[in-house]
């Protein structure tokens, strides 16, 4: 299959037009602060502005502040690879890269984040240029109906990165040791992402793999 | 293409491209992304307004009133439905409760209004602006209360009461009998993806995405709640994150993005809330079950008995969860009987394996529990009672049925034979259990179209509506369409879940992967039919091989066929009776390690093996998955999960993902999964059956009943919660 049945993605359509790079870091960190105000009842629609870089590309946008990042990427950016399961951060389908560290992007306001580098499943690799990690789900056959494999494997990308970095889990015997790649780390470090076709056996494997071949 | 005589060789049995454990065509997409889900449309409807829902706050009873005018003053609203204005409606037939509630209601968060808005955070604002007063009414809420009251009830396909001999008689004198009693809660699908759909008017006819497992079923019942005649709804369900049966018909996020899009004048999508999803839609409804077995001192079944009682709201079924205990194991005298008690709880529904899967979560517990009073290995147990045909009609055999294979073959690869006797094995801190169950899920088929393509460029594109929740369709019908036509996977486009497609069998029962490509097979002979006819070939000996067709010493590009234009034929399989004449099922047998900890009664699953016999297993790779989340999802029915009802006000409770627990990967260790070698001439062409609903059957009272050798206690209430392990915990040592 060339493209996913029954549709060929058009070009994201922005709500927002994706700003030059000279924009960023320019973002005003009063912005931050006024995101904190509750528009009063009944008045005109609130709006604020933030910038940030998502896969690696800058974008500027005018959001209602209480515009999730999740709703920031997946309806004001059309960058619907990121899912939401629950909305409440119970789930993990929703999970993206945030500087470097994965987050619960239904738990953040997207006008939280200026200048911030965010990375979605969109910006690990495409359909026809995999990412070694969505590779390995390929081959492992670490999903089912698909919906929570993006912050599958975007956490599973991160978990990695905070082995690595010698970040300790609940599980981690020797605090003062750097944590081992075991399937006990790995179980735990995932478990934030929910599976409910059950492909947990098939997503450890997956990771291992990746895991693996970089060790 | 009917298929009433048992399948003999044909192009399927190559077995070049079926068979083989290849990846999943779609997994590039899912893994990156770019699939689009039901409310992920912005390519086809990008000015969609924002649909919330909200649901009524009394279980039972009417709304008196509802204001709407600070919703409707709120910033960016743009239409309010409700029961009151949204004209008149029908009930689908596949809906027990209606779909958007008022005045009066039916159950605990029914849809009582869409608040329509520009944006999703100011129609989630709108709808929390909403007053409504309501007039509750008293209703049932507790299954057991009510269990006295309940009324003989059947389905469709079961009977309420089924008798065979003289249970009664049998059960006195058996000189060993087990009488005991297990309960089952309600349980949550609690699929990932909300479900979600988006709506678009174009003058009369509508264009809905929506996340749905059936698609005719579901045209059909959004044309009778709405009134219209089926062909002015397109419904497309291309990808569905996941079902369970949840999916398996239309709700209120289809129907009420419909009725917004058509108040607000354009595209309207609505995604239910999660924490509305518990109460709002459908669920596994909670059983108790009785068993009683009797056998003689050397473990031959003599009586087989199983009551049934469950609850659903007004003209809702039961669960059926007796239908497993007619057809698993021999026995001359039986009874089975089901009970339905009137409640107001949510509509209880199909939720995977319905019926045998809270069946055999009892039956399972009951063998083992027999096994002991008897002195006898389970395992030893189950072969002595195997049967190669139906216990009530014993001149029907069964197509195939290898259930004492899985279990010999499961019991060797598992190690059972060192298991010990209950309390008797430990590691550290661990009290540690072997336990097992046998698998057992009717393997039912169902009318399936598709229609075929082929271009001058020799890429054959299949169209059929059915869908893949997850299971494997897209990937499995190309398998079959290459190999039928010849062709690599990569030659072969398949394009589901659109009800423009010829009607499939769909998604549900696990009925679908031996259906659907059945019927791509029929679809496919009458495509070799037309291209052999096209170039001219001898019918006789045309083979269809490497993207070529060959006959004598001729070989001709596939494709030349459809240089002329391309070449569509249509075609459906059509069972016969060879379900009837034959019980065609699924088997298997589950072995599951537990530690329990000693202090704690935290219980920890350390390896879980299955085997299975299923027929033809179509793609090892995706079967095998099926099967891991299977016993996944029944690791959770065992473990955590329980739909807590508030009998006070008549809710599920723990209506979210935090509180409705489900297995998380820390919860789940390696699983194994072997399938037997099994072809099912009698099933379809393919000799596949299903493996979808097998997994999951078994699971629950094999992890059950290896709590019980770790710690000897058993324990009949799902889920085997810590507080029912605690009190009787043996002291450490």
């Amino acid at each position: 299959m060339a493209s996913p049945p029954q549709q060929e993605l058009r070009r994201r359509s922005m709500i927002a037009a994706a700003a030059t790079t000279a924009a960023i870091g320019t973002v005003p960190a009063a912005l931050a602060q006024s995101s904190a105000e509750t528009p009063p009842e009944a008045a005109k629609a609130t709006t604020l502005k933030v910038s940030f870089t998502v896969n690696g590309k800058p974008r500027d946008l005018e959001l209602d502040p209480r515009t999730t990042l999740l709703d920031a990427l997946r309806e004001g950016m059309n960058l619907t690879g990121t899912k939401k399961g629950c909305d409440h951060g119970q789930c993990g389908a929703c999970t993206v890269l945030l500087d470097g560290r994965r987050i619960n992007s239904c738990l953040t306001l997207a006008v939280m984040h200026p200048g911030a580098d965010i990375t979605t499943v969109e910006g690990l690799g495409t359909p026809d240029r995999l990412h070694p990690m969505q590779a390995a789900f390929v081959k492992h056959d670490g999903y089912q109906c698909g919906y929570c494999t993006p912050g599958q494997i975007c956490s599973a990308v991160a978990v990695l990165a905070e082995i690595e970095a010698g970040i300790p889990s609940h599980v981690t015997t020797d605090l003062n040791a750097k944590p081992q790649l075991t399937g006990a780390e790995l179980r735990e470090r995932m478990s934030g992402n929910i599976c409910r076709c059950g492909a947990y056996s098939n997503i450890v494997d997956a990771i291992t793999e990746v895991a693996g071949s970089k060790a | 293409m009917k298929f009433d005589t048992p399948a003999t060789t044909n192009p399927i049995d190559q077995l070049k491209v079926v068979g083989q454990p290849v990846d999943r065509i779609d997994g590039r997409f899912k893994t990156t992304g770019t699939a689009p889900y039901a409310y992920e449309r912005h390519d086809a409807a990008p000015d969609a307004a924002y649909g919330h829902v909200l649901g009524a706050a009394i279980a039972k009873g009417r709304i008196q009133s509802m204001d709407l005018a600070a919703a409707k003053a709120a910033p960016g609203v743009l239409a309010i439905v409700t029961a009151e204005n949204a004209g008149k409606l029908g009930k689908g037939e596949y809906n027990t409760a209606r779909l958007l509630g008022g005045p009066e209601i039916q159950h605990y968060h029914q849809a009582i209004a869409l608040v329509v808005a520009e944006t999703f955070e100011q129609a989630r604002h709108a709808a929390g602006l909403i007053k409504v007063e309501y007039a509750p009414a008293k209703g049932a809420y507790d299954l057991a209360a009510s269990r006295d009251k309940a009324k003989p009830a059947g389905t469709d396909d079961e009977p309420a009461d089924s008798s065979v001999g003289d249970f009664d008689g049998a059960f006195g004198a058996a000189p060993v009998k087990l009488d005991a009693t297990y309960t089952t809660p309600d349980q949550a699908h609690a699929m990932m993806e909300p479900h979600a759909s988006t709506a678009a008017w174009n003058g009369d006819k509508l264009s809905l995405w929506t996340s749905n497992q059936m698609i005719a079923w579901s045209v059909g019942d959004m044309a009778k709640t709405l009134g219209i005649a089926k062909d002015r709804i397109h419904l497309m369900s291309p990808y569905v994150g996941g079902g369970f049966g949840g999916k398996l018909w239309v709700r209120a996020d289809a129907l009420l993005a419909a009725l917004g899009a058509r108040a607000a004048r354009r595209p309207v999508k609505v995604a239910l809330q999660r924490p509305l999803m518990f109460n709002n839609t459908t669920h596994r409804p909670a059983t108790i079950q009785r068993l009683r077995i009797g056998a003689t001192r050397d473990g031959t079944i003599t009586a087989i008995g199983h009551d049934s009682w469950s609850g659903d709201l007004p003209d809702g079924k039961p669960e059926t969860a007796v239908l497993q205990t007619r057809l698993l194991y021999a026995g001359a005298n039986r009874l089975t009987r089901l009970r339905l008690s009137e409640l107001d709880l949510p509509e209880g529904n199909s939720m995977r394996a319905p019926g045998e899967a809270p069946g055999m979560m009892a039956l399972e517990i009951a063998m083992d529990e027999m096994a002991e009073k008897l002195g006898l290995d389970p395992v030893e147990f189950r072969i002595r009672n195997d049967t190669q045909v139906d216990p009530e009609s014993p001149k029907r055999k069964f197509s195939q049925r290898q259930l004492t294979e899985c279990l010999r073959t499961g019991a060797e690869k598992f190690g059972w034979a060192a298991r010990r006797k209950p309390m008797q094995a430990r590691d550290g801190r661990w009290l540690v259990g072997l336990g097992m169950a046998a698998a057992y899920r009717g393997a039912p088929v169902m009318k399936s179209a598709a229609r075929v393509r082929l271009d001058a460029r020799g890429i054959v594109t299949v169209e059929t509506d059915m869908t893949d929740i997850g299971t494997g369709s897209y990937t499995i019908i190309a398998q079959t369409a290459a190999e039928m036509m010849g062709l690599p996977l990569q030659k072969v486009v398949v394009r589901l879940g659109d009800s423009t497609f010829p009607v499939s069998a769909g998604s549900g029962g696990q009925f679908g992967a031996n259906s659907s490509t059945a019927g791509v097979y029929a679809a496919c002979v009458k495509l070799r039919e037309a291209v052999v006819k096209k170039l001219g070939l001898n019918a006789a000996d045309a083979q269809f091989v490497d993207g070529e067709v060959r006959s004598g010493s001729r070989a001709i590009a596939l494709g030349d066929a459809a240089k002329g234009g391309e070449l569509v034929v249509e075609d459906a399989i059509e069972f016969g009776d060879l379900a009837k004449k034959y019980q065609q099922s699924t088997f298997g047998a589950h072995f599951v390690e537990v530690g329990v900890d000693a202090a704690t009664a935290e219980v920890r699953l350390r390896r879980m093996l299955v085997v299975c016999a299923a027929g033809r297993i179509l793609n090892p790779k995706s079967a095998r998955s099926q099967v891991i989340g299977s016993m996944t999802m029944g690791a959770g029915a065992a473990l955590m999960e329980e739909l807590a009802i508030d009998a006070r006000h008549g809710f599920f409770v723990n209506h979210d993902l935090a509180h409705y627990e489900v297995p998380v990967h820390a919860d789940i260790p390696h699983q194994e999964v072997i399938f037997l070698d099994e072809t099912d001439p009698m099933s379809s062409p393919m000799k596949a059956k299903g493996v979808g609903e097998l997994g999951i059957c078994g699971v629950a009272a094999a992890i059950a009943n290896a709590i019980h050798n770790a710690t000897g206690i058993r324990v009949r209430d799902y889920p085997i919660t810590l507080d029912k392990l605690l009190k009787d915990m043996p002291l450490p040592a």
